[in-house]
């Protein structure tokens, strides 16, 4: 039932990209892609409200994976990563694509799902009340993360995430999210 | 009390927290991954300095960017000086953002909508 998740992910992101990158998601990692894409940004003299969007987008899409990745499956390729993902920064027309993707149990995916689902149906009003509310009453996960990352996402774009759940075997399933960074919010 | 003085780096924010001036400063980027770990021993001392604290305190936040697991410290940071504010003392939050710089600026006012101490959002401008 597993298939290629690199050829599928290359199939789905399109285009060339500015970055890419599959493996172990550490703290050094991040570092080094936050870092080259700052430079890269300020390289081309990218308007600096959007470069900042974009950074800030990235921060939260890379500390997710960081964060929240599960285990990757029995009999999957790549076996040393303790967090794999795959990312992937795009320039198209309006702005960048930040696209992610990394394995979650079977189990959690309503929950997730559901969560994608009520940003995607809220209003900027409602995601901003949504995102004081958590931030306000939830405390710091044991995994670290805040509960925060995808509502100040799509706070800060201003777009749909765009996402898709891939069933990879019976207790697996690979997570892709789609994000636009642009200029229209 | 003994200050606190720290370097800033490029996921963490340069701090000073002066008792003796009643003047705080966070200022730089904090993008940590593990944001607890670097705010804790700044709310710990803010613990420490709200046992007497001086009749006024100045708080200047001049941050570039922010990760949202940093975000809930800085709340846990501003609600020790809430409750300084509450024990009938002066504490005054100015909260700098640049120029155009939107998501900064409605950061700033989700924070005073939550916190009862008084805000003031001042824009950078180059």
């Amino acid at each position: 039932m597993s298939f290629d998740v690199e050829k599928y992910f290359s199939d789905i992101t399109g285009g060339s990209p500015i970055l890419h990158f599959k493996g172990n998601i550490d703290a050094d990692l991040i570092n080094r892609m936050l870092d080259t894409v700052e430079e890269k940004l300020v390289l081309i003299n990218e308007d600096p409200k959007l470069r900042k969007k974009v950074y800030n987008v990235l921060v939260e899409s890379l500390q997710n994976l960081y964060h929240h990745v599960d285990k990757v499956p029995e009999g999957f390729e790549d076996q040393t990563a303790e967090r794999f993902g795959i990312f992937t920064l795009l320039k198209v027309n309006d702005g960048y694509k930040i696209i992610t993707g990394n394995f979650v149990r079977n189990e959690g995916v309503n929950e997730l799902e559901e969560k994608l689902k009520r940003i995607n149906s809220s209003t900027h009003e409602e995601i901003t009340e949504l995102y004081k509310f958590i931030l306000n009453h939830q405390r710091i996960s044991s995994k670290g993360g805040g509960g925060l990352g995808l509502v100040d996402i799509a706070r800060k774009t201003g777009n749909k995430l765009d996402y898709l759940f891939k069933r990879y075997d019976d207790n697996n399933s690979f997570f892709y999210l789609n994000i636009l960074v642009d200029n229209k919010k | 009390m003994e200050p606190i003085f720290i370097e800033g780096t490029p996921k963490t924010p340069t701090i000073r927290f002066d008792a003796n001036e009643g003047v705080f400063e966070i200022k730089g980027r904090s993008i940590p991954e593990n944001s607890v770990e670097f705010y804790k021993p700044l709310v710990d001392w803010l613990d420490q300095y709200k046992e007497s604290p001086l009749g006024k305190t100045v708080v200047n936040i001049r941050l570039e960017y922010f990760n949202t697991s940093s975000s809930k410290c800085i709340l846990d940071v501003f609600k020790k000086l809430e409750s300084i504010h509450k024990a009938k003392n002066d504490v005054e939050v100015n909260w700098y953002y640049e120029e155009d710089d939107e998501d900064m600026l409605e950061a700033g006012e989700d924070y005073e909508s939550i916190i009862r101490v008084p805000f003031k959002m001042i824009e950078i401008v180059e």
